[in-house]
């Protein structure tokens, strides 16, 4: 009996502790990201690995129907214009439940890719498991990850750039900085940024 | 010269305030003086928002940041608007609207009128959310909604939705 008491109160404490310690998570710059295995758009799994050829990576958390994601969404494309062919290509992964926002679908992310003529996967974070490990909070959220012998690791976190509402505005185009240091082999100024967005929902 | 154009505008005025006169009950005029009630927005940028961050009286702030583009955000004003009209005396409710200014007309101002929002409300307008974000916390990752409490001596922050019972508990936290 007593023996019973100190099993559950050793696995109250175990418990309270995973929580305790999953509830922290989430990269930061200098991290190893983990790769994943999701289904894109056009019906075939993608994970980081399928890209033999690339330095990179410019995973960006985003979705069809957050303000925040839809005005950057020709930011993105021309991201991916931009830095694919240099070994930077644009990862879109949609963290939102489809339950808790419908207009989010796999039929609604086929159309939307469709007509904005996506050049880049944009794969659906089914379990939710991803976006969570990164530590992705809002749409959009920015990680650019860079090749090394350790794995993917994280040199980027934060928005695309300081100016959601006028693109011919923007003073610091903070993803294309990130990246350009990283093809010249320079240091990254801006290592993290914020910017308003999008409650992920679940 | 003067006088004359005067008088022309006082007799506009006199065959416009007839003119009214005659089509009261007209259900559309009706409703075009409903949408002329005002409602004046204050719209700030982060450095005239920030002394609504930092009052130093004995009241509670609670400041909620949300747009009316943020289904979460709507989902849960109802609950700030509660505690606004429960804690009248002590707390002091703010609704940081983060609406985009092309949609101030077409979308805020009637989802304001259209429910009747009682709590007082500020605009904020501030492109370099970089710089401001982590001024109103540092652990705000900048996703909404977003609510700041604070009392002259505490302060915390919640990057969360709440319900009427959970923003409840943490508002007795501040007055106790």
């Amino acid at each position: 009996m007593k023996l019973l008491k100190i099993g559950m109160v050793l696995i109250a404490i175990l418990t309270f502790a995973a929580f305790t310690y999953s509830d922290n998570s989430g990269y930061k710059v200098g991290d190893i990201a983990a790769d994943f295995n999701l289904e894109s758009v056009d019906g075939k799994m993608v994970s980081l690995t399928n890209y033999l050829e690339a330095k990179g990576f410019i995973v960006v958390f985003t979705c069809n129907t957050c303000p925040y994601a839809i005005a950057y969404e020709d930011r993105i494309i021309a991201l991916n214009k931009k830095y694919a062919s240099q070994g930077y290509p644009v990862i879109a992964i949609m963290p939102n439940s489809t339950t808790a926002s419908p207009g989010d679908n796999m039929e609604a992310m086929k159309a939307r890719a469709k007509a904005k003529g996506f050049t880049f996967p944009y794969l659906m974070d089914k379990g939710q498991n991803v976006y969570p490990e990164y530590g992705a909070s809002k749409t959009p959220h920015v990680y650019v990850l860079q090749k090394t012998k350790k794995g993917n690791q994280v040199k980027y976190i934060g928005a695309i750039d300081d100016n959601y509402q006028h693109p011919e505005s923007v003073n610091q185009k903070y993803v294309e900085n990130a990246v350009d240091a990283l093809l010249e082999g320079k240091p990254i100024k801006e290592e993290h940024t914020r910017a308003i967005g999008c409650t992920i929902k679940v | 010269m003067k006088f004359k154009l005067g008088t022309l505008f006082v007799m506009f005025l006199l065959f416009n305030c007839n003119n009214s006169i005659k089509s009261e009950g007209d259900l559309s005029i009706v409703k075009i003086d409903e949408s002329q009630k005002k409602i004046e927005l204050s719209t700030l940028d982060f450095d005239g928002l920030e002394p609504y961050l930092n009052k130093q009286d004995d009241q509670v702030y609670v400041i909620n940041f949300w747009a009316t583009w943020c289904a979460p955000c709507v989902k849960e004003l109802p609950v700030f608007e509660k505690i606004h009209k429960d804690y009248n005396k002590n707390v002091k409710v703010i609704l940081v609207s983060l609406d985009f200014p092309k949609q101030y007309e077409t979308k805020l101002i009637p989802f304001i009128k259209e429910n009747n929002l009682q709590s007082e409300i500020i605009v904020l307008n501030d492109m370099d959310s970089n710089s401001w974000i982590p001024k109103v916390s540092e652990d705000w990752s900048g996703a909404i909604p977003s609510t700041l409490i604070y009392s002259k001596n505490k302060r915390k922050f919640y990057e969360k939705s709440f319900n009427y019972n959970e923003l409840k508990t943490e508002v007795q936290q501040f007055l106790n």
